[in-house]
């Protein structure tokens, strides 16, 4: 499971404010959309991942699962944010529930909505995948993202991720 | 864990005043609501002021309100005036840290403070407001 690579080095209350993005639609994503979103991420993370993304797109985008998604947010063909996630089964000991992996909107069209308009997007696909759950995991000191997740009113969950080096 | 008394009461008030935004509140209120002493309350928003939280209005129906922006407020903003959240946590049992058990002792404990500060730092005032709508409880994805 992928932890979040959302901007690291901002800071909530010390950003400039973002310029309003065109109003955006949520889609699924298609295979045209796939250099845009290796583009943003690179862009937020500094890391550009192309058969990182080509190989999410295979097995959230390309075939139409039923319980994968990848969603795009598309202002007029440029994609604005990205969501991907996927119900999981009877995983970690929990009943299935939905799973976000990942999710990132443009530096320039954040504070815009879209972040919501994408999570709202795939917690309804949940809801007709037929779970009544999402959960999330991420790093503790991506404090933009979680404190993103909290806004939406995410709470802690009753997990602790562990590990150790191999 | 446990907060400082100071630091609870810089909380609630930090909250109550942006509860309101644009009206002013009393340091009686709080107190009287929240049944704390008005002296210490009064010392804990002075110093809420001098960290440009709230801001104060002195006179008649004078009192504070809240002075930031909520949405990038956080707890720990709030929290690290009244704690010193670089100390280290005390070792349990007393165990020297120089010892292997006082080590073990304190990776673990290293563990939990580190969660807890990543969980107020997380949290905006907005957020909270929003938890305080619900009654305390998570909220339900929208539809």
């Amino acid at each position: 499971m992928r932890l979040f690579d959302a901007d690291q080095t901002s800071r909530g209350g010390r950003r400039k404010a973002a310029r309003p993005a065109a109003a955006a639609q949520v889609r699924p994503a298609e295979a045209g959309d796939i250099g845009q979103v290796i583009a943003l991420d690179a862009a937020v993370t500094g890391l550009p991942k192309a058969d990182y993304w080509s190989e999410v797109y295979q097995r959230y985008g390309a075939r139409g699962a039923k319980q994968r998604f990848f969603l795009v947010a598309d202002a007029g063909r440029a994609i604005q944010g990205f969501v991907v996630g996927e119900v999981r089964d009877w995983e970690f000991g929990s009943p299935p529930c939905g799973w976000v992996f990942g999710i990132n909107v443009r530096p320039d069209a954040r504070l815009g909505g879209i972040g919501t308009q994408l999570l709202e997007a795939i917690c309804d696909a949940f809801r007709r995948a037929g779970v009544t759950k999402v959960r999330t995991l991420l790093a503790r000191d991506n404090t933009l993202v979680l404190s993103f997740f909290r806004s939406q009113g995410m709470m802690a969950a009753p997990f602790i991720p562990l590990e150790m080096d191999l | 864990m446990k907060l400082q008394t100071a630091t609870s009461l810089a909380l609630v008030s930090v909250l109550e005043a942006a509860a309101n935004p644009g009206r002013t509140i009393a340091a009686a209120e709080i107190a009287e609501k929240y049944g704390v002493s008005i002296h210490h309350l009064a010392k804990v928003l002075r110093e809420l002021a001098r960290a440009e939280l709230v801001e104060s209005a002195r006179g008649v129906g004078g009192g504070y309100r809240f002075a930031g922006n909520p949405k990038r407020v956080t707890l720990m903003d709030v929290i690290e005036r009244f704690e010193d959240i670089s100390a280290r946590s005390p070792e349990a049992g007393g165990a020297r840290p120089a010892t292997d058990v006082g080590r073990a002792l304190a990776r673990v404990l290293a563990e939990i403070d580190e969660i807890a500060k990543a969980t107020f730092r997380s949290i905006t005032i907005d957020t909270m407001l929003k938890l305080i709508a619900r009654g305390g409880h998570g909220a339900q994805a929208r539809r």
